[in-house]
């Protein structure tokens, strides 16, 4: 071993600690990209695994599965037009009363890619980059409930902060009785149990199993009203002076396939 | 010298960084994505030269740096530092014995997290550490302990098909022959 090495070693792992965030994001995204045709590839395959899977299904499965999903379609539509008369009709309340209009939600599919590779926080890749209109804090969910926010953008793919991940904070509200609470830091990455911590701001007594959570919306980052979770049990902390209920997350993280991510 | 071997090394970081980010129901049921790296890091300190893992410590770390939201630079210290240390005890390691590469294997695989964990403490954003914390620690060491092993097991029989062939040396020697009969 060459006795400079070491030095040299120190000195360059001391340029990449104090590289400004541009040079440094260009870097990652330069590395990263080597690492895509791999994502590419696994997705091939996914996508060759389920066209092989489907041939394996046989004609009266298809015809059940039809069946089922027309029945959902009309139980669907039956509820689409009951909360669009209960939009309108909240709109013009709205309008009787000054108050600015909520915005609506878009949605965009993406593809959960890989997870990340170390075990220090609760991140997945989703193959939404800059190049399709990603931007960093986009909502990211699936119908059950709140999946995350995106972390950092690279133009194929990004990165998204999971519930109960440091970098995610969640302002959330229980529906029944309108207490606010934040989600607190997991104490693992792991996402198994599909559990996070709730601390409501003061002492509830009112908080208590099965009631639901949902995005508070004053953050600036989530929409209002997203589904978060189910109160698993509560229990009293600091003294009596605030209450930190379990919930049960809607999403199921450890199971991320496909999720949908907020549009502007 | 024979670059294919050290390309396949290469290789093989490449894809052991990829498998990382995968196979999620096996990483929750572990409780940690499996890395093979410092194990890599290890065969490569002990059989290539100091530039080899040199680029092959830079190349993993900002791999791995660049698919997380790790700070640049925090994975390549560890693996550099434990590819440097091997490299020099070389000629003091039984680089050849079973029991010294799973000593290595447990040694690197629980070096390097636990190396990262404390740069990232004094560096980078808060990260999630509790008792899992050494239990990730611990099944780092014992799988690196175990692929430790194969790895070199597999590298140095490519390392034999595909590298250069080694000089055959031969006990016969023609100046100390016994020379019979009379002259």
């Amino acid at each position: 071993m060459h006795y400079w090495m070491p030095g040299a070693a120190l000195a360059l792992a001391l340029v990449f600690l104090n590289l400004p965030p541009t040079a440094a994001d260009r870097l990652k995204l330069a590395v990263s990209t080597l690492f895509l045709p791999l994502f590419g590839l696994n997705r091939s395959i996914q996508a060759v695994a389920d066209e092989a899977s489907y041939g394996l299904l046989t004609r009266s499965t298809l015809i059940r599965e039809v069946e089922r999903l027309q029945r959902e379609n009309q139980q669907l539509k039956l509820a689409a037009a009951q909360t669009a008369d209960a939009l309108a009709e909240n709109s013009r309340l709205r309008t009787a009363l000054g108050w600015q209009g909520r915005g609506s939600w878009k949605g965009r599919a993406a593809r959960v890619i890989g997870r990340e590779p170390t075990t220090w926080w609760r991140s997945v890749l989703i193959d939404y980059g800059s190049l399709q209109g990603a931007q960093v804090n986009q909502t990211v969910m699936t119908p059950e409930g709140l999946v995350g926010r995106i972390r950092s953008v690279q133009p194929t793919f990004s990165q998204v902060a999971l519930i109960g991940d440091p970098e995610c904070g969640v302002s959330v509200v229980i529906n029944e009785t309108r207490e606010p609470g934040t989600i607190l830091e997991a104490r693992s990455a792991t996402l198994s149990d599909g559990m996070v911590t709730m601390r409501t701001l003061q002492h509830s007594v009112t908080a208590m199993a099965g009631q639901s959570v949902t995005t508070l919306g004053n953050g600036g980052v989530f929409p209002k009203g997203i589904p978060v979770g189910q109160i698993i049990d509560t229990r009293s902390v600091d003294g009596g002076l605030s209450t930190e209920a379990r919930l049960k997350l809607g999403a199921q993280l450890n199971r991320l396939e496909e999720v949908w991510v907020l549009t502007p | 010298m024979n670059w294919l071997p050290v390309l396949l090394l290469y290789v093989a970081v490449w894809l052991a960084i990829f498998v990382q980010t995968q196979f999620p129901a096996l990483t929750e049921w572990l409780g940690l994505a499996p890395s093979l790296v410092p194990a890599l890091i290890v065969h490569a300190a002990l059989t290539h030269s100091s530039w080899v893992t040199f680029g092959l410590a830079v190349f993993a770390g900002l791999g791995l740096d660049s698919l997380s939201p790790m700070k640049l630079g925090i994975h390549y210290l560890p693996l550099l530092a434990l590819g440097l240390a091997i490299q020099a005890r070389q000629h003091l390691i039984l680089r050849d014995q079973t029991y010294a590469r799973i000593f290595l294997g447990l040694a690197a695989g629980t070096f390097v997290p636990l190396a990262t964990l404390l740069l990232l403490t004094v560096t980078d954003r808060p990260v999630l550490s509790g008792w899992s914390t050494g239990w990730q620690l611990v099944f780092s060491g014992l799988f690196n302990a175990m692929a430790c092993p194969v790895c070199f097991r597999i590298f140095d029989w490519l390392e034999r098909v595909l590298g250069d062939p080694r000089p055959v040396e031969s006990s016969f020697r023609p100046d100390r022959q016994i020379k019979r009969g009379r002259n």
